[in-house]
């Protein structure tokens, strides 16, 4: 059997960041981090776009899942890391399944517009929430890693660890979906549905599932950034929040699962540096960046790296 | 009963305050097709203007009455300054993309004005106020409905918003110009082929938008203080009211601006904490129900 080449390059990934992190220095220990969260977040928003599909409500799932790992550590007592991002993806996968019942119908402009109700419904309600901390949000802390306890250097090496292997698995796991008979559904859905339909394709199963994966994804890529940065509030769920997604997605194209996660770190790398030298114009930064790639580069900057430029 | 007054005076103002930004965005969608994210950055403008021309009109110690033409004058100067400026600078070279991108466009245009916002007017929060602590909001004085009393300010956002709408639909259905732009809605390119100067009606349509958005800002100003961010906030729940009302219509928005209006301020008198995941409770059910919107017309299916 062929080895799949994309796989064999993820798993080098991994191992180049886990060999290599105890060596990095803290800042870029942290910009990977965020890097990571933000790109398994956007691997769900281009399984979605590959299905035609574009969610300006994402963040409610980002958000979900992180909020889930926070009241298992508040609330529930129980502090692993492990736990906490399978919570996330467990109270993300529940809640995308019974929305996606409804959103499957929907196409364009109103799905990305009942996506917005859905994710301002739940920053309507945290805002108001005080055992939640309203709109200050709370504290978050992992204390153990699959059961051992860890502090201060360990536990960082040991989070940085964990973000970088779930990633890449969820990277990796995307990958061999998008292969996948059920996974190559989603182009045709975007092309032509009507036509899937007639060869016997269920549309409405395969748009519902691509979603419950996206929304998974957001949930894991929410509850690691839980994690990392130890504080969430509902600024999460927040549009611009969701905004952001659509924007690294756009950025990075969906030409294949290197790009989200490579567009994250563009995406941090500029704001982290914007942000550095002027404070008050990061936004006009990034403001015009995309705008520049969606006038010139269509396809994102995975297009930059494929000659196959129709894929994206 | 004076609670139920209050809900219904405070939702038809808060209506009115939507209806005028609401109605903007719907008319760009449905001429250009375009969901414009950055209407809320041309409301924020509205209002940061009108903050600097009243705050010189009072310095010049003229009469505080005529900070109402400044108000005026700053929403005229930001629609005629950045309608043309967006519309022939950016969105003319995207037209007939994709609605998602231009959303996107909208998007990243939202967040470069936001950041021109703090370059010229900083991030402290301004009020429009003059030496002596009198704003136009306190001038007009007050009227009273069963025991309660309100600024007379609140008329005037009243008036604006019936008066601009009954201006829209004439303009649409009773002149020439309307009846044009009706057909540019309806094929673009047939037309264009008849002869009208499609490039134009944007041009114009964009334009009335933006000016519409920052008589939304400008009347707000003297109202609340004026900060940076405020922009965001106000474009999603003028979002919640064209989609309630239906992408494109004009009776949709006012609709639509009634429903969020009159459900906001009946969640606010009566169970304060579902005041914004009420709005948008609407908007998902009125979406689930009719995903269309309410007022929508049928759609030829497309293979």
């Amino acid at each position: 059997m062929k080895i799949d080449r994309t796989v064999l390059a993820l798993v080098a990934l991994a191992v180049a960041l886990l060999v290599a992190g105890p060596m990095f220095p803290r800042w870029l220990v942290s910009l990977l981090n965020v890097s990571m969260c933000y790109g398994t977040v956007v691997l769900g928003m281009m399984l979605l776009m590959r299905t035609g599909l574009v969610s300006f409500g994402h963040g409610l799932y980002y958000c979900l899942g992180a909020y889930a790992a926070g009241l298992l550590d508040q609330m529930g007592k129980v502090s692993d890391m492990l736990a906490m991002v399978l919570a996330g993806a467990v109270a993300t996968a529940a809640v995308s399944a019974v929305l996606g019942l409804l959103l499957a119908k929907y196409r364009d402009i109103f799905f990305a517009m009942l996506s917005l109700a859905f994710s301002m419904i739940l920053y309507g309600l945290l805002v108001k929430s005080a055992s939640f901390g309203s709109t200050d949000g709370f504290n978050v802390a992992a204390k153990t890693v699959g059961g051992v306890a860890l502090s201060g250097d360990a536990m960082r090496l040991a989070v940085y660890s964990v973000t970088a292997i779930t990633t890449v698995v969820a990277a990796i796991g995307l990958h061999l979906y998008l292969a996948s008979h059920r996974g190559r559904l989603a182009g045709a859905i975007r092309d032509n549905e009507l036509r899937v339909e007639y060869m016997g394709a269920s549309v409405r199963a395969t748009v519902h599932l691509n979603y419950v994966v996206s929304a998974v994804l957001a949930g894991i890529g929410g509850a690691l950034m839980a994690v990392n940065i130890g504080h969430i509030d509902p600024e999460m769920t927040y549009w611009p929040q969701s905004g952001e997604f659509v924007f690294i997605a756009i950025l990075s194209g969906t030409g294949s699962v290197f790009a989200p996660l490579g567009g994250a770190l563009v995406f941090e790398s500029v704001r982290s540096f914007a942000y550095e030298y002027s404070p008050n114009t990061w936004q006009m930064v990034l403001g015009i960046t995309m705008l520049l790639v969606m006038i010139f580069l269509p396809g994102g900057l995975w297009s930059l790296f494929s000659r196959r430029r129709a894929a994206a | 009963m004076s609670q139920f007054v209050a809900v219904l005076v405070d939702g038809i103002v808060y209506s009115s305050w939507l209806f005028i930004i609401a109605v903007g965005l719907t008319l760009i969608y449905g001429v250009m097709k375009i969901l414009n994210i950055a209407h809320g950055s041309l409301y924020a403008l509205g209002a940061f203007a009108a903050v600097s021309l009243s705050t010189w009109w009072f310095a010049q110690g003229y009469p505080p009455m005529g900070s109402f033409a400044m108000l005026g004058l700053a929403a005229v100067l930001v629609g005629l300054v950045s309608g043309p400026v967006i519309e022939r600078g950016l969105l003319r070279f995207l037209y007939g993309k994709d609605e998602v991108v231009l959303v996107l466009v909208t998007y990243a245009l939202f967040l470069i004005l936001e950041d021109f916002i703090k370059l010229v007017w900083g991030v402290d929060p301004l009020f429009v106020q003059g030496p002596n602590g009198e704003t136009p909001y306190g001038l007009l004085g007050n009227f009273e409905i069963a025991g309660l009393t309100y600024p007379n300010y609140n008329l005037l956002l009243i008036a604006v918003a019936v008066i601009s709408g009954l201006a829209l639909a004439w303009a649409l259905n009773r002149t020439r110009s309307g009846k044009l732009l009706l057909a540019v809605i309806h094929d673009r390119e047939i037309s264009a082929a008849l002869g009208i100067n499609v490039g134009l009606t944007y041009f114009v349509t964009f334009t009335i938008g933006a000016f519409l958005a920052a008589v939304g800002g400008a009347l707000t100003a003297p109202t609340v203080s004026v900060v940076t961010g405020m922009g965001a906030e106000v474009i999603v729940m003028a979002f919640a009211v064209v989609v309630i009302g239906g992408l494109g219509s004009l009776q949709g928005a006012a609709l639509g601006a009634l429903i969020v209006g009159l459900v906001r301020a009946a969640a606010v008198h009566y169970q304060p904490e579902v005041e914004l995941f009420s709005v948008y409770f609407v908007m998902a059910v009125v979406l689930i129900l009719r995903p269309k919107g309410l007022f929508s017309g049928a759609e030829v299916r497309k293979i």
